[in-house]
């Protein structure tokens, strides 16, 4: 009776679960596996400069929409500043300008990218103007020459625009090149100075400012340089080269920020301006960006998914959804393997601890917390005292061990050491408690034993709710957890022999 | 691997999930466990329906009351200190005192009157119970065991444990006290269990620390083919429980006194498994025996008469 309400349960949790997955799945086409390739990426951009007291104007340019990368979200954070936006000469920029401003003033500018399937930008029907590049004199005269040498080693444009960039580039430059390039070797002058030499020659091209949306770090907001490149008109539409490697086109995840002279940020009632430009990749949105690219059919249910909360939130569920992983895990340790640990849970918590510290590094710092901890415990047991009190002074002890660990494992240059704050303190101070009870009344040996039962389990934990993988399914699909809570539920009704009760009953098997 | 767990499915051997998903879980509902628990309404419950328990000297309900302690003990010249929600044996004190007043501990260690009052300190602040919650200490007579265990114990005091399923005793077995249990008769803290034959309360063999034994490590002397003295009555005191506590999976602890007779120590409504060890057999068929008899046996002697009838083992190991 009680066991048929029990399976009909579990089986309707198991099909409501692998249901609603599959249809995700195989109808929606949520991905089953943790996508490697970045979609989607934070473009931050943030200017400090010392405002002079009187009015400020700060001009930045923003972002080019060139159909390769699409911008979701823009946001501009700047107190007291008015803002505009204004498009001219095919670039985007964004003004901020307040009356009276005085101090260290901070503006920060952040966009979502997104790099899309598009196609190649539109064909420009109508031929750019060409700029009088304005050489004089000896440089006039370096330059035709320069032309003069190159032409007969190209066929076109492309190959012109090529043969030009690699005398630019030569580690052996002719005195022409000297002399224009000057002591200026910089990406960003070799772009300039190719493109005025290529309006000299009649050719029409621009440079490009942009920046490489990286996705090597994938975990870290980080600094980037600027890049410069250069867009040559052919007569039909703009090509892309690489000023230092003379390559075309430039690769597709290099985001074009604006074009032609001028620098990303102006300053005007301002000084010691400084701008910071980094790029974070967000790996957590692989799923939105596919959604956003129309691959999903019915994003409906997306609304009411984990991937409508905010990304940092989304962040603390993806380890949130791995403790019932834990949970299960160690109800399979206990009741089917029968492994004796200290506290239910208590492998759980301290396998999120490792996240943190890392394995072999968190467990080496257990054992070490825990080992002084008892230390400290059993002279504590001579001095008598009430259990409450004892109980804080471990505590106490065991703050005070972390934090000389963390000073001692710096000084030497581990780095590691700092994670162990995130150890739990609380969850250590028990284990220590109930390892020096358990010492004391079954001696050492039967301690020991869950004690290394109870790391063992950490590890295992560890390394369960660690997987990439797991951690991914249980993200995307977070119905699987009401097939676990099926398993789970299962085996809450498992009446047959644990493993180790087969050792300890090991005689009566016989005969 | 496999190999065992088949001889052990044949011989009905009970498992710690066995136990806890088809006996303790089903036949024993959590609203009587704390009768059981608490070894003072235990010992109130037995005294009410003239069950012999060890006599209680005094209570210590809050820490202000361990003052009061060695007054309430001074006429006694030992006596035995434990907590009332303890489990397994752990927080179990038992002291005597010499002729200068000085408390010795039963294998002979010196106890201060501020190391007492410090262990009964922390078992009020819950030290021994489950969970840690707050807890009241007992201090009550010192058994002194009957003779016929005199050499066959170490120290401490033999108890006898008898599993009990709807009142029907279905496997007992001794627990002997050695050097390295520290005088505790509990099989995890190092006793011997040793198996009974429940029609005649003779014992079978020796299980200590897992091995099969057949004499006492510390005395040498043999454990097996002794017979227990008031076998029937520890049958009955143990089969009475039934009513009394509304639990149908117990474990009973009695303790032979040697002028008191049997007196009820303490209830055990998760009994451990050992015993099957110590019995060569498992519990399995036994308690599936009593399950089907339950409705046809009346009262208390039909079940001590249905125990010996079918839990008898003619020949020992």
């Amino acid at each position: 009776m009680n066991k048929a309400r029990l399976y009909l349960l579990a089986i309707s949790l198991t099909i409501v679960g692998l249901g609603l997955f599959s249809y995700k799945a195989y109808y929606l086409g949520f991905p089953l596996t943790p996508k490697t390739k970045v979609q989607v990426w934070n473009v931050d951009a943030r200017i400090r400069f010392e405002a002079e007291g009187g009015p400020v104007k700060v001009t930045m340019f923003l972002p080019l929409n060139s159909g390769r990368f699409a911008f979701t979200d823009e946001h501009f954070i700047s107190t007291d500043y008015g803002l505009n936006s204004s498009m001219e000469d095919a670039n985007r920029s964004a003004v901020w300008s307040t009356r009276k401003a005085d101090g260290a003033q901070n503006l920060y500018y952040r966009a979502t990218v997104r790099m899309t399937n598009a196609k190649r930008p539109k064909t420009e029907t109508k031929p750019p103007d060409i700029t009088n590049p304005d050489f004089k004199g000896a440089k006039l005269a370096a330059v035709d020459s320069l032309i003069s040498k190159t032409k007969p080693r190209s066929a076109d444009t492309p190959s012109f625009v090529m043969e030009l960039l690699r005398r630019l580039n030569s580690s052996n430059p002719d005195d022409n090149v000297k002399l224009l390039l000057g002591q200026k070797t910089a990406q960003r002058n070799k772009a300039d100075l190719a493109v005025r030499i290529l309006a000299q020659a009649g050719i029409a091209a621009r440079v490009v400012h942009g920046v490489h949306l990286d996705d090597d770090k994938l975990d870290f907001s980080k600094k980037v340089n600027l890049l410069h490149w250069v867009e040559v008109y052919n007569g039909q539409r703009w090509l892309t080269f690489d000023p230092a490697t003379g390559k075309s086109p430039v690769p597709v995840d290099w985001l074009p920020w604006w074009r032609g002279e001028g620098s990303l940020v102006k300053v005007q009632g301002g000084s010691k301006l400084n701008v910071t430009v980094s790029v974070s990749p967000k790996v957590d949105e692989g799923i939105a960006s596919i959604a956003f690219r129309g691959e999903i059919s019915k994003p409906l249910l997306l609304r009411f998914s984990l991937f409508s909360l905010p990304v940092n939130t989304q962040a603390v569920f993806r380890i949130l959804l791995t403790i019932p992983i834990g949970a299960f895990l160690l109800v399979i340790l206990r009741n089917i393997v029968g492994i004796k640990t200290f506290g239910t849970f208590m492998p759980v918590l301290i396998a999120l601890a490792f996240r943190e510290t890392g394995l072999a590094w968190g467990v080496l710092m257990f054992a070490v917390v825990v080992a002084l901890g008892l230390v400290t415990r059993f002279y504590l047991e001579r001095l008598k005292l009430l259990v409450v009190p004892r109980l804080a002074a471990v505590l106490i002890v065991v703050v005070l061990l972390i934090v000389a660990l963390s000073i001692l494992t710096h000084s030497l240059g581990i780095h590691r050491g700092l994670s162990l704050a995130l150890f739990p303190l609380v969850i250590l101070t028990m284990t220590i408690e109930r390892m020096s009870i358990v010492w004391e009344e079954r001696g050492a040996a039967e301690s020991l034993l869950s004690g290394l039962g109870s790391i063992f389990a950490a590890a295992l934990a560890f390394v369960v709710m660690n997987n990439k993988f797991l951690e991914h399914v249980f993200f995307v699909f977070p119905e699987l957890l009401l097939v676990l809570l099926a398993a789970t539920l299962l085996l809450g009704r498992y009446a047959g022999y644990r493993i180790t009760d087969l050792y300890r009953f090991k005689a009566l098997a016989r005969g | 691997m496999l190999n065992i767990f088949r001889g052990l499915k044949n011989k009905g051997v009970l498992g710690i999930n066995g136990r806890n998903a088809n006996f303790t879980l089903k036949f024993n509902p959590r609203r009587f466990y704390p009768l059981v628990d608490d070894k003072l309404r235990t010992k109130r419950l037995a005294q009410a329906n003239g069950i012999p328990v060890p006599e209680l000297y005094a209570l210590v309900e809050a820490a202000g009351q361990v003052r009061d302690l060695p007054d309430a003990l001074k006429e006694h010249s030992s006596f035995v200190i434990k907590p009332a929600h303890g489990s397994g044996g752990e927080g179990i004190l038992i002291v005597s005192r010499k002729d200068n007043g000085d408390f010795l501990r039963q294998n002979g260690e010196p106890l201060t009157l501020e190391g007492l009052k410090h262990h009964v300190l922390n078992s009020l602040s819950g030290l021994y119970s489950l969970g840690g919650q707050p807890d009241e200490v007992l201090a009550e007579y010192r058994v002194e065991f009957d003779p016929v265990f005199e050499n066959i114990s170490y120290e401490g005091v033999p108890d006898i444990r008898i599993v009990v399923m709807f009142g029907i005793p279905v496997m007992a077995m001794i627990r002997l006290p050695t050097k390295e249990s520290d005088g505790k008769a509990n099989l995890h803290q190092g006793a011997i269990g040793v198996g009974i034959c429940m029609k005649t309360g003779t014992t079978l063999r020796g299980v200590w620390k897992n091995n099969i034994v057949t004499e006492h490590p510390d005395t040498g002397n043999p454990v097996t083919g002794l017979t227990i003295p008031w076998w029937d009555d520890l049958l009955e005191l143990s089969s009475k429980w039934y009513e009394l506590t509304e639990l149908g999976y117990l474990g009973v602890d009695i303790v032979l006194d040697k002028s008191r007779g049997p007196l009820i120590l303490e209830l055990n409504a998760r009994p451990g498994l050992n015993i099957q060890v110590a019995n060569d057999s498992g519990l399995i068929p036994r308690l599936q025996l009593a399950e089907r008899h339950r409705e046809d046996l009346k009262n208390v002697s039909e079940r001590v008469a249905f125990a010996k009838n079918k839990f008898a083992v003619t020949a020992a190991h």
